[in-house]
């Protein structure tokens, strides 16, 4: 959805500008996300009913909504995790970096590096730490050990794991904590270094401190990823988003900063879930 | 109050009886492994083991019954584990719910349920003498990897419904491919069901005797297989012919070869189970 966008002396432009054309230039990777009226259906159910958005780089955008209104499914389009979903149909576009990830001649291998994902539930493979972080390295078909130690080591701290884990590289990943094996998830999704970083409530089966210790990382990992969030936690998304999207029942019902979203809603649905009053 | 004690007595006696039934299983197991062992265990020495069968029951052996075994497992091995589990991974993993995937589900599951002695005869029919194989090991080997298909199928498909989609998700996400995912995550966690599944069903092929007669194991054999188109015998096979002797002797050479097979079938059952748990307790 094209938004007005008011410039500081309060005119108004004749054209709403596209989002990202207003980013800031310094920003190196632009990894924007378009989406032009997607809809998608499970068999006969419209799960969701047309939805334009675009996604502006290194922002954290949270999606936000009652339970099965479409935005995890929604968030499932950008690294086409719902291909696997039996009956799954989809119809309109969603250009990431300007390719139409539905329709142009994309392996979704490549697509999924690009984009990375973090799940509800932390799901580490039975492996041991180093080799959990590792995997999506190997996959790609990385042999040089150097190489890939070093990559370990890097994501490893940038989730803020590695003086936790140094010593126990070869230990089994299950036995961390729900917490560090959530920040080895995430540990692993950097790896691979992505541009655009998918989270479906990376936190509902944490404790609050691991909560806020993911929080805190996705604050620092903004700074050179896109990060797209689902949450159910309202404090959550005000905390840590730029921008926010309601969605209800497979609709965008608005989109805007969060700010805004929070403070001055411009719909009533909008207002009520915020404030409890349904969802 | 009347209630609460009706359900007390209930409950205590159903333990009981569910004890009792538990231990005359147990109990008849006992009393069946004690006779033949008492009967058999005169025979069990290295002699026994390495002579080859005879007409006079003191100088009978399973020298050949025992390679014919071993041969005849290890050709099974070959053909129905590539067959089994890639069947399994294929309907598992890559057969489109269609109906025809659904035809072929319930064929398998009825599959596994077929009298044995079935089977002999289409093993007759195909190996034997549509082939022209003979009654050889490897007709032998080929009726029991039909035999045991079904079951590896099956425990395979179980083992992979059992690796939490979850982890699938995970390879996915990080740009694994279908075949990269299933290698290097779903196999590897399904790797000690597949591989109980598999000793399971080898240790009901090692005492299958029935459509192994069909096929034409013989119950003589006076020198041990050189190649896959030999005849051949099998513990079982023996078994059944020294019971059917008259001679005093061959009861007791059928015992003693009684308690060899069952200590390869409990060692086989062993190893299932100590996989089976090293697995599961890996995966949590």
């Amino acid at each position: 959805m094209a938004k007005q966008i008011t410039i500081s002396m309060g005119k108004k432009l004749e054209k709403p500008l596209p989002m990202d054309k207003v980013v800031d230039k310094s920003l190196k990777r632009t990894h924007t996300i378009e989406v032009n009226d997607a809809k998608v259906w499970y068999d006969d159910f419209m799960a969701i009913k047309g939805i334009d958005m675009v996604i502006k780089p290194n922002t954290v955008t949270a999606f936000i909504g009652p339970s099965g209104c479409g935005k995890s499914t929604f968030l499932r389009l950008f690294n086409r995790m719902n291909d696997y979903v039996d009956g799954f149909k989809m119809e309109g576009k969603i250009k990431v970096n300007g390719r139409n990830i539905y329709k142009d001649k994309i392996h979704v291998e490549d697509l999924r590096k690009e984009i990375g994902m973090v799940f509800q539930k932390p799901n580490p493979f039975p492996k041991s730490i180093f080799e959990n972080v590792a995997y999506g390295l190997k996959i790609q078909g990385i042999k040089d050990k150097k190489l890939i130690a070093e990559r370990v080591e890097k994501a490893l701290r940038q989730a803020d794991l590695w003086e936790d884990v140094k010593d126990k590289l070869k230990k089994s990943a299950l036995a961390l904590s729900g917490g560090q094996q959530q920040r080895l998830c995430i540990a692993r999704t950097l790896a691979v270094e992505p541009s655009i970083i998918l989270m479906d409530e990376p936190t509902s089966a944490l404790d609050p401190i691991s909560t806020s210790k993911i929080e805190e990382l996705i604050f620092e990992l903004k700074e050179k990823y896109t990060i797209i969030i689902v949450t159910h936690n309202m404090q959550q998304a005000s905390r840590i988003s730029d921008f926010t999207a309601f969605f209800y029942l497979g609709k965008l019902i608005e989109f805007d900063k969060t700010k805004k979203i929070f403070t001055n809603p411009e719909k009533q649905q909008t207002e009520n879930y915020i404030t409890g009053r349904f969802g | 109050m009347n209630n609460l004690k009706k359900n007390k007595i209930i409950d205590s006696s159903f333990k009981v009886f569910g004890v009792l039934f538990t231990l005359l299983g147990v109990f008849i197991l006992i009393i069946l492994i004690y006779n033949i062992i008492k009967v058999g265990y005169t025979r069990i020495n290295w002699d026994f083991l390495s002579s080859l069968p005879s007409r006079k029951p003191e100088n009978a052996g399973i020298y050949t019954a025992i390679i014919g075994t071993l041969d005849l497992m290890l050709l099974t091995i070959v053909f129905a584990i590539p067959i089994g589990v890639g069947a399994g991974l294929y309907l598992e993993e890559y057969a489109h719910k269609s109906r025809l995937s659904r035809l072929l589900e319930i064929n398998i599951a009825n599959l596994a349920g077929v009298p044995s002695i079935i089977y002999g005869l289409l093993g007759l029919g195909i190996f034997v003498r549509f082939f022209g194989f003979g009654g050889s090991i490897l007709s032998g080997a080929l009726t029991m990897s039909l035999l045991i298909l079904p079951i590896i199928i099956v425990a395979t498909r179980e083992a992979i419904k059992a690796v939490p989609h979850s982890l699938k998700e995970a390879s996915f996400a990080l740009g694994a491919s279908k075949w990269q995912t299933l290698s290097k995550v779903v196999l590897p966690s399904s790797f000690g069901g597949i591989l109980t599944g598999i000793i399971l069903s080898l240790s009901r092929a090692i005492g299958e005797t029935a459509p192994l007669i069909v096929v034409g194991a013989m119950a003589y054999v006076p020198f041990v297989p050189h190649s896959i188109f030999d005849t051949f015998s099998v513990l079982p096979m023996q078994i059944f012919t020294w019971t059917t002797r008259p001679q005093a002797g061959f009861a007791i050479a059928a015992a003693g070869a009684i308690i060899i097979i069952l200590i390869i079938t409990f060692v086989m059952n062993g190893i299932a189970v100590y996989f089976r748990n090293k697995w599961q307790s890996k995966l949590q």
